[in-house]
């Protein structure tokens, strides 16, 4: 996704937000996530990964810009600080197989960096700020399968904020948080909004 | 973007988020399946009045690659050789549903009229008309520059930047030309200084208020006087328009304004030969120069298609589509 921001549109997307310093959060809104809580839970996440993975081995992390991509990364810091191994990291774009981009402004295409040995037969753990609707998601799904075919495709996510309408489930969360549809979550992350927490703003 | 009728359409800022859409879209086109579900469902009509390989193929290729449905149309063999007029033939395809209609005709301004007079209510994309413009054309011309000149050879390097500063000759048929006006348009716009070269018979009337200078003399552009060049672009003579004679024998024309090895010798190392084709070998350009390492030629085919896929999802992605 390319925005940190999961608006109240229960079609599970949100306009597309300047790549940089999005607007500062709203006088309602409220910090549910700290920098240090954040970075507990990509530490644990980390640790679960390599538990479900019995290790490092065949492990890639794909990122789904544009928070993911900078998540991917930190977990594989992790995993490299935990294992002693590289474990490659790319990125995935997705907004070419979404289902609502006649429902939306035009949406600016992402990068999408696979690993050179490609990854057929690996395990590939995506990786998201938000999970919400899980369309995202499903439109990762099918991106992946025009890639190649993983041994296995697992998710993990920093925030679950609920109102699922699909079938699809985190492996990994790093928080979960009930909210109503009328808020919105805000990630921001040291790398693109200069501070690592999570707002709900909205909703009153 | 509603339509794509002009390079003029386009400002710095819209031209270089087609160029770096078309980036990601080339990325895709390296892939084992390049097929995209991006537009499905989606129909492109290309309305074709006169003989295109490249820029036909290429579309269809870039709609197909998209998961669009195309339908192809040419003036040839339909209702058009019976006298149907092209209000009739825009109804028809408006009665099909088409969400695009990419348009090629030998009248300049029929894609104008087409977009705007009502008559259906798709997009319209210029594919060449008339001797007035070839916008997607500009753009291929365009990215193929910024991904040889910007940026180490490799495409996201020189994603969001613009062509500024850069010096390209456009030698040949201008006269005739879409490609040139579209090009001389759409690489101001990016910030790139454009020198044309023709006899002055084929430099149209009012070339003077044109966003680029001038020359007669191909021998002094290539050796720098208008300053070191980054990229030869060669246009076609246009036999098939030459009405009266505009110079004395094709072996003169050769002589002082074909691009051979000599002259792509001068030219600085890094310069780029470009031709939109179909080329005449031997005429505007010489075979060694054509096949050249530094020839673009082939690239720029390619190149269109992930070009032409941008502005197709640019046109028709958006809520108001």
């Amino acid at each position: 996704m390319s925005s940190a921001q999961r608006a109240t549109d229960p079609s599970g997307t949100s306009p597309p937000s300047p790549a940089v310093s999005p607007a500062a959060p709203a006088p309602d809104a409220r910090a549910v996530l700290e920098a240090a809580e954040i970075s507990r839970a990509l530490s644990r996440i980390a640790h679960e990964v390599l538990e479900r993975n019995k290790g490092a081995g065949g492990l890639i992390l794909l990122g789904i810009p544009t928070r993911g991509v900078h998540l991917a990364r930190r977990l594989a810091r992790r995993l490299a600080e935990i294992e002693g191994t590289e474990v490659p990291v790319g990125a995935l774009d997705v907004t070419m197989h979404r289902d609502d981009l006649r429902r939306q402004p035009i949406r600016a295409i992402g990068a999408t960096n696979v690993p050179a040995e490609g990854i057929d037969d690996h395990v590939v753990v995506l990786v998201d700020d938000v999970l919400y609707s899980g369309r995202t998601i499903r439109a990762a799904l099918d991106a992946l399968s025009d890639l190649g075919r993983p041994r296995a495709v697992r998710l993990a996510v920093l925030v679950d904020r609920g109102h699922r309408e699909l079938p699809i489930r985190a492996d990994h969360v790093g928080k979960n948080l009930p909210t109503s549809q009328l808020e919105r979550v805000r990630v921001h992350l040291s790398e693109v909004d200069g501070e690592d927490s999570v707002w709900i703003e909205g909703g009153s | 973007m509603k339509h794509l009728l002009s390079a003029a359409d386009l400002d710095r800022d819209a031209a270089v988020s087609v160029l770096d859409v078309a980036e990601q879209m080339a990325a895709t086109q390296q892939r084992e399946i390049k097929k995209l579900p991006t537009l499905r469902g989606r129909t492109v009509v290309n309305l074709f009045y006169e003989d295109s390989t490249r820029t036909r193929i290429s579309f269809e290729a870039a709609a197909k690659r998209l998961s669009a449905d195309v339908i192809n149309f040419s003036a040839k063999g339909s209702s058009v050789s019976k006298g149907e007029s092209l209000k009739d033939t825009a109804l028809t395809l408006e009665a099909m549903g088409a969400d695009v209609v990419v348009v090629r005709h030998p009248v300049s301004g029929a894609p104008h009229r087409l977009a705007h007079a009502g008559w259906i209510r798709g997009a319209v994309v210029n594919a060449g008309d008339g001797t007035h413009e070839h916008p997607t054309q500009a753009l291929l011309d365009a990215f193929t520059l910024r991904r040889r000149l910007v940026g180490e050879d490799r495409g996201d390097s020189s994603l969001g930047q613009d062509l500024k500063g850069r010096r390209v000759a456009i030698v040949g048929d201008v006269l005739h030309s879409r490609v040139a006006r579209s090009n001389v348009l759409l690489l101001h716009t990016l910030g790139a200084e454009v020198v044309l070269v023709a006899p002055p018979t084929l430099l149209p009337v009012g070339i003077g208020s044109w966003p680029c200078t001038m020359s007669y003399d191909m021998d002094g552009v290539i050796n720098g006087d208008h300053g070191d060049l980054d990229a030869v672009m060669m246009l076609r003579v246009q036999q098939e328009r030459m009405n009266a004679a505009y110079f004395p024998s094709a072996r003169e024309y050769s002589r002082r304004y074909g691009l051979d090895a000599k002259r792509v010798a001068a030219l600085p190392d890094h310069a780029l030969v470009m031709h939109p084709g179909p080329m005449n070998r031997g005429l505007e350009i010489s075979a060694e120069a054509a096949d050249s390492a530094r020839s673009t030629i082939v690239e720029q085919v390619a190149n269109g298609v992930a070009v032409r896929m941008a502005v197709l999802y640019l046109i028709l992605s958006g809520e108001n589509s």
